[in-house]
């Protein structure tokens, strides 16, 4: 990776702009807005629609792990460090959120905001140890860690073990707004989803993703600049753990079931894949790559393991010959930036 | 009867022997690993598939064939080697000059894809493999009782690991070997084949795993999961130890499953969890592993 922040005056690679050239940037960037600006728009009309078209149910399901693929892509995308471990964050969130709101029958928001609070501090803990090492290291170290929230899991009490935490209520949303209809909820899950989306956009072209994406490209050369580099990787991953918290906590209210496949290591590898094929690095990318595995599941479900081997030869075609994802590629055609 | 730490001695030796058999397992699979990773600089993570290989070739070779367990020892071993190395030049090969990081998302996607496909054939209840006639029942040894293939399990994958070792650090290919490790344009630039090095080696680690899963065949139920969990043990393993060092694999293999060993006599609770508690506090203390060279 630090080879192409040598050629960045080229800017043919995605997302590598050139640095120093700031009229070239903010005019790059002014016209990649507008054109994100478009694509948010048509994302808010396609799911305001979308529930007259599929079931709610399954559209609900398929957007929590749309944000769990694209909080784990800021990390991944925009950050450089490969987690293979974060189902821990999304599970442990999942089981803490159906936990408070079925045994202390705290109100949907606040269970999912509970379930958040545990991401963060585990993404916290975990971070800090894993940033100590690089690369390859790095994700042995994530998946390491996140094997042994899966123990945990296993052994503590409260999760249920083997069952689970089964029949979670949906409640009311802020006390009032009931959640049994399905098409309220489906609404409600589709603003959080949407705000969710637009809070790592405004992340990734903040300031800080700007210096995010300069030490994902050249470390050494952001440090020498003066940019702490450990605070900065720490700080993305503590976002990411927490988004990918909101979406597992969400995913417990909307199924009422948190179990042990939400904490396990296949549901790590999932959601990496979800990202490699749809484009790692990309704004939408990741969500188009959840739909796509999702459905896929969807309709395979009956098939049992071959479920796992289809997932396998999507992993294996996509990093032998389509590393850019589909909206990579895409991207790459419209030279621009999605 | 004796008691240590108020723990019955035959219940705290039984628990260091298990111990030790999972350490020989760890520090075989480690070792693998550290051979691979020296030489390709990937982290292959088909390892747990194919230590499960191993064990259902050794399965197969017994059920369809009749081939009793000593050919098979050494002919799973080959064929999982074998398989490994056709992965190698097809697939893996075309990645070398990419991010690690694909390396090791491929080898992920290959585990998903043979994990699935022997799910599909046999299910996830598991088969029994019979302890070797030779090798059954035990002896005693006085301060307690050892079942002879335990015994067995614990001398085979040291004899393997020194075996290793030795072939690495003291014979001419291990010498290839370590130079390709450290300037492989070099030591190809000398006329020898560093590419059909990369295969071997890869073969050679693979057939690694392969042997650890025949032996484990008799222990532990063959079936399809049984290598995905234990990997990610090897996986943190790996990173207390450092890839620096083989021998350091084999020592940290062998410690850390005494360690675990130890951890379910005195507070069973942690078993599961002590290995990577010890890695968090590797992680503290020296980043770059106990043998490792880099940070």
């Amino acid at each position: 990776m630090s080879d192409e922040a040598e050629s960045v005056g080229a800017g043919a690679t995605l997302d590598v702009e050139p640095v120093g050239a700031e009229a070239i940037l903010s005019d790059r960037a002014a016209r990649g807005k507008s054109l994100h600006m478009a694509i948010f728009a048509g994302l808010a009309v396609l799911l305001l629609i979308a529930p007259f078209l599929m079931y709610p149910f399954f559209l609900m399901k398929l957007l929590c792990f749309a944000l769990f693929a694209s909080a784990f892509n800021l990390l991944l995308g925009y950050g450089g460090l490969l987690s293979f471990g974060h189902a821990a964050y999304f599970g442990m969130a999942s089981y803490v959120s159906a936990h408070a709101a079925k045994v202390w029958g705290l109100s949907p928001e606040l269970a999912i905001l509970a379930g958040m609070v545990t991401a963060a501090g585990l993404g916290l803990l975990f971070g800090a140890l894993a940033i100590r090492r690089q690369g390859i290291y790095f994700a042995m170290v994530t998946l390491a860690f996140a094997q042994m929230i899966y123990f945990f899991a296993l052994q503590a009490p409260f999760t249920g073990g083997e069952d689970g935490i089964q029949g979670v209520p949906r409640g009311h949303l802020f006390g009032i707004i009931d959640l049994s209809n399905a098409m309220t909820f489906y609404y409600v899950v589709a603003v959080v989803f949407l705000l969710g989306i637009l809070l790592i956009y405004r992340i990734i072209h903040s300031p800080f993703g700007q210096v995010l994406k300069a030490i994902r490209d050249n470390e050494p050369r952001a440090i020498s600049l003066g940019y702490r580099a450990d605070h900065y990787k720490l700080a993305v991953f503590v976002l990411s753990a927490t988004l990918s918290g909101l979406a597992g906590g969400m995913k417990a209210i909307v199924v009422q079931l948190a179990s042990l496949t939400d904490v396990y290591w296949a549901m790590s590898g999932e959601v990496v894949l979800m990202t490699l094929l749809g484009g790692m690095g990309t704004i939408f990318g990741p969500m188009v790559g959840a739909a796509i595995i999702i459905t896929m599941q969807n309709y395979l479900a009956s098939l049992g393991a071959w479920v796992t081997v289809a997932q396998g030869v999507v992993f294996v075609v996509a990093v032998l010959m389509f590393r850019e994802g589909i909206v990579g590629v895409v991207s790459k055609w419209l030279k621009k930036p999605l | 009867m004796a008691e240590i730490f108020g723990i019955p001695a035959a219940a705290l030796y039984g628990q260091l022997l298990l111990g030790f058999i999972n350490g020989a397992f760890y520090a075989t699979l480690s070792l693998g690993l550290a051979v691979i990773f020296g030489l390709l600089n990937i982290i292959n993570f088909t390892h747990g598939a194919q230590y499960m290989m191993g064990a259902f070739v050794g399965w197969m070779l017994l059920t369809y064939l009749g081939i009793g367990y000593w050919p098979a020892l050494i002919l799973a071993p080959i064929i999982v080697g074998v398989v490994g190395m056709v992965i190698e030049r097809l697939l893996i090969s075309r990645l070398y000059k990419l991010d690690h990081l694909y390396g090791l998302l491929l080898t992920f996607g290959l585990a998903l894809i043979i994990e699935g496909l022997f799910r599909n054939g046999y299910g996830v209840s598991g088969m029994s493999y019979a302890i070797p006639a030779e090798l059954s029942g035990g002896v005693n040894l006085g301060f307690m009782f050892l079942p002879l293939y335990r015994g067995w399990v614990v001398l085979a994958s040291l004899v393997v690991c020194l075996g290793t070792w030795f072939m690495i650090e003291k014979t001419r290919l291990g010498a290839y070997l370590r130079a390709a490790t450290e300037n492989p344009t070099l030591v190809q630039a000398f006329g020898i084949n560093v590419p059909l090095l990369v295969t071997l080696t890869y073969g050679f680690g693979v057939a690694l795993a392969g042997f650890a899963g025949v032996l484990a065949a008799p222990i532990y139920a063959v079936n399809p999961m049984m290598g995905s969990n234990l990997i990610i043990v090897v996986f943190a393993v790996v990173v207390i130890g450092g890839m620096g060092s083989i021998l350091g694999a084999v020592v940290t293999g062998f410690a850390l499953g005494l360690i675990e060993g130890l951890t379910k006599v005195f507070y069973p609770e942690a078993a599961a969890t002590v290995i990577f508690i010890i890695m968090a506090i590797v992680l503290l203390v020296k980043p770059a592993g106990l043998f490792g060279r880099e940070a």
